[in-house]
């Protein structure tokens, strides 16, 4: 394998793994903050999409379309926590993943009525369309770069507000009691409604900025919600860091297990039985890496007892 | 008797009704519609031992629903073929012997997913069999061997000595005379010493663990028969339909298998008979009713879990306080 293309793989799976980033940190925050298992996660990165599809059909704007994403992600996020959701904080988990599957099977259908099942398109926009030139001669698609940047912003942004902002210090005392900061004053519904509408923000954006790669249709969300659990259970549930570490490792495996596997098998078999090896192999690999990992440390890599 | 006995015996009771009134009338559909709700019954009653039983919250138990419905699938594929796996096994059109393999299959990979998801607990337990799940959702569709991505079709329904299965109340009775015998045998699961301590473990795990059992082994073992009952019903249902997919194992099975639970009445033997014909007559009526069904069906599931936990069962029964 040429360098050039092992430093592609690596941007793409530095990409996929910042994607995974977005998504993971709301379901973390929101897990450590109100013990919430939220499966419809995935339905508000949907949401995310479908908004700013729409809103770059209108508008023509990508950067619009962006805004409009995170709105429609945090407003939907913000109704469904004081509808459905709050009612569910004092519930066990399986109330709670029951309920949250049946507002993804209301999301998806909903979106489907609204806007049929054909799958929309986002163009890339021309600021950032086509490749540039990495130092060292290496070709790379502007795009990319900028969810990496984009993602890595955010995640610093999100370290900068749970540690040094008062939000965040009223977010890491609800984790830690919420009775003790309820009876100091703070309105902790208002707390959650907000937790809540960020992490959907956060879901939002990440389906908005797929847009322009893949196609936005319904169901989009499901995959990305599954390794986004995978990604939390390997970082710890409730652990930002964990969820940071957790997304890159599980970007990484997988992109460049697809790459590599393959063409290792084809060291040692014949070219057509190492593809469907490879290919079968590399599709189960973040479930082995997390199966591995859960087998030294059952509570993620940063997680406290579970 | 208790009333809970008599709603036991009444619900498959009307199971079985419906199928032989629908028979007398001709109506083949109905009948088909029965037996996919006894099969999906059966899958449910598997998970209730696990999760009624148990307190395990697994949402991956399409992964040995497909299982057993992939050895249905790869036996009856080598006998029609006439091509042996790995040259040795010839594949086979019998229900029986397909039955035994998909249980056992289903059984092991329980216990490899079971031996490694239940070190953990809670949400993690939750997300770890989600994710083993998915892993053999993807697997199945990146191995070309068995349709991959299209899964694969079965010409005809397998044999089972003595019945024709083509014609559909045999088979609905087939798959209802094992739905029977299993809910006997959960029951009886239940109330054994077995069974009560694998209540324990849901209730208390300190006070099992100072009795002197291994919590971790109940929930395996619990774990185990749980992913063979589940895998048996993914083998009928896999007969059913004459048809394997990777859709078997995707997460929205597993979903579904929990809501007839849910919809039924958690930890009641005849809840999962109960919330699969609800399932069914809903998806029957409502999709003719309207296109998007799955929003009514998300609605009603998330009016029973705010407000009316008990589930159909529950219902009936009133204030009667369930097994715990």
């Amino acid at each position: 394998m040429s360098a050039a293309l092992l430093v592609e793989q690596l941007l793409n799976g530095l990409q996929f793994g910042v994607m995974l980033f977005l998504m993971a940190a709301g379901l973390t925050l929101i897990f450590g903050v109100m013990g919430l298992i939220n499966l419809a996660h995935g339905s508000l990165y949907m949401i995310g999409a479908f908004a700013a599809a729409a809103a770059a059909g209108w508008t023509g704007s990508f950067f619009l379309a962006l805004v409009a994403a995170l709105m429609a992600a945090a407003i939907v996020g913000a109704l469904v926590e004081m509808l459905v959701i709050r009612r569910l904080y004092d519930r066990d988990h399986l109330d709670q993943v029951l309920a949250t599957f049946a507002l993804i099977l209301i999301f998806s259908e909903g979106t489907r009525f609204l806007f049929g099942s054909l799958p929309l398109y986002i163009d890339t926009p021309d600021l950032l369309s086509g490749p540039t030139m990495l130092p060292g001669g290496i070709e790379y698609s502007k795009y990319r770069l900028f969810i990496i940047a984009v993602g890595l912003a955010v995640g610093a942004g999100l370290f900068w507000l749970i540690a040094r902002t008062r939000i965040g210090i009223q977010i890491r005392a609800g984790e830690a009691d919420r009775e003790m900061i309820a009876a100091l004053g703070v309105d902790i519904r208002k707390l959650y409604t907000m937790v809540f509408a960020l992490g959907a923000a956060l879901a939002g954006l990440a389906g908005a900025m797929i847009g322009p790669i893949q196609s936005v249709e319904v169901g989009m969300g499901e995959p990305v919600l599954i390794l986004a659990f995978v990604v939390i259970v390997i970082g710890g549930i409730g652990s930002i860091k964990g969820a940071f570490i957790g997304a890159l490792l599980v970007g990484l495996t997988d992109t460049l297990g697809r790459i590599m596997l393959p063409q290792l098998f084809g060291m040692f078999m014949d070219a057509s039985s190492a593809t469907t090896v490879g290919a079968s192999l590399a599709s189960m690999s973040i479930y082995i890496l997390m199966a591995g990992i859960l087998l030294f440390k059952p509570s993620g890599l940063f997680g406290g007892q579970s | 008797m208790r009333r809970e006995t008599i709603l036991n015996i009444a619900i498959p009771g009307i199971l079985l009704a419906t199928a032989l009134i629908a028979w007398a009338m001709g109506e083949t559909y109905i009948i088909t519609l029965a037996t996919r709700a006894a099969i999906l019954a059966l899958a449910a009653v598997g998970l209730n031992i696990a999760l009624g039983l148990g307190g395990l919250v697994s949402f991956g138990h399409a992964a040995f629903f497909g299982v057993g419905g992939y050895a249905m699938g790869i036996l009856a594929f080598h006998a029609q073929n006439y091509m042996p796996l790995w040259g040795v096994i010839e594949g086979t059109k019998s229900m029986p012997i397909i039955w035994l393999v998909a249980i056992v299959a289903s059984a092991l990979t329980a216990l490899a997913i079971g031996a490694m998801s239940l070190r953990t607990s809670g949400v993690y337990f939750i997300m770890i069999t989600l994710a083993f799940g998915q892993m053999l959702y993807y697997f199945a569709i990146s191995w070309p061997t068995y349709g991959g991505d299209d899964g694969m079709s079965i010409y005809l329904r397998n044999d089972f000595p003595g019945v024709n299965t083509l014609v559909p109340l045999n088979f609905f009775l087939i798959c209802f005379a094992i739905l029977a015998v299993v809910m006997v045998l959960a029951d009886r699961l239940g109330k054994s010493a077995f069974g009560l301590a694998l209540q324990a473990t849901r209730q208390n795990v300190a006070r099992v663990e100072a009795v002197g059992l291994a919590p971790y082994r109940l929930r395996l073992v619990a774990f185990v028969i749980s992913g063979a009952v589940t895998g048996l019903a993914g083998a009928l249902f896999a007969d059913l339909n004459r048809f394997v997919s990777p859709s078997m194992l995707s997460w929205h099975m597993s979903g579904e298998i929990m809501i007839l639970i849910i919809l039924g009445g958690i930890a009641r033997l005849s809840g999962p008979v109960a919330g699969a014909m609800l399932f069914i007559a809903l998806e029957y009526f409502l999709e003719d009713l309207s296109h998007y069904w799955h929003v009514y069906l998300g609605a009603i599931l998330l009016g029973v879990v705010l407000f009316a936990r008990g589930g159909v069962v529950g219902l009936i029964l009133g204030r009667e306080v369930a097994h715990d």
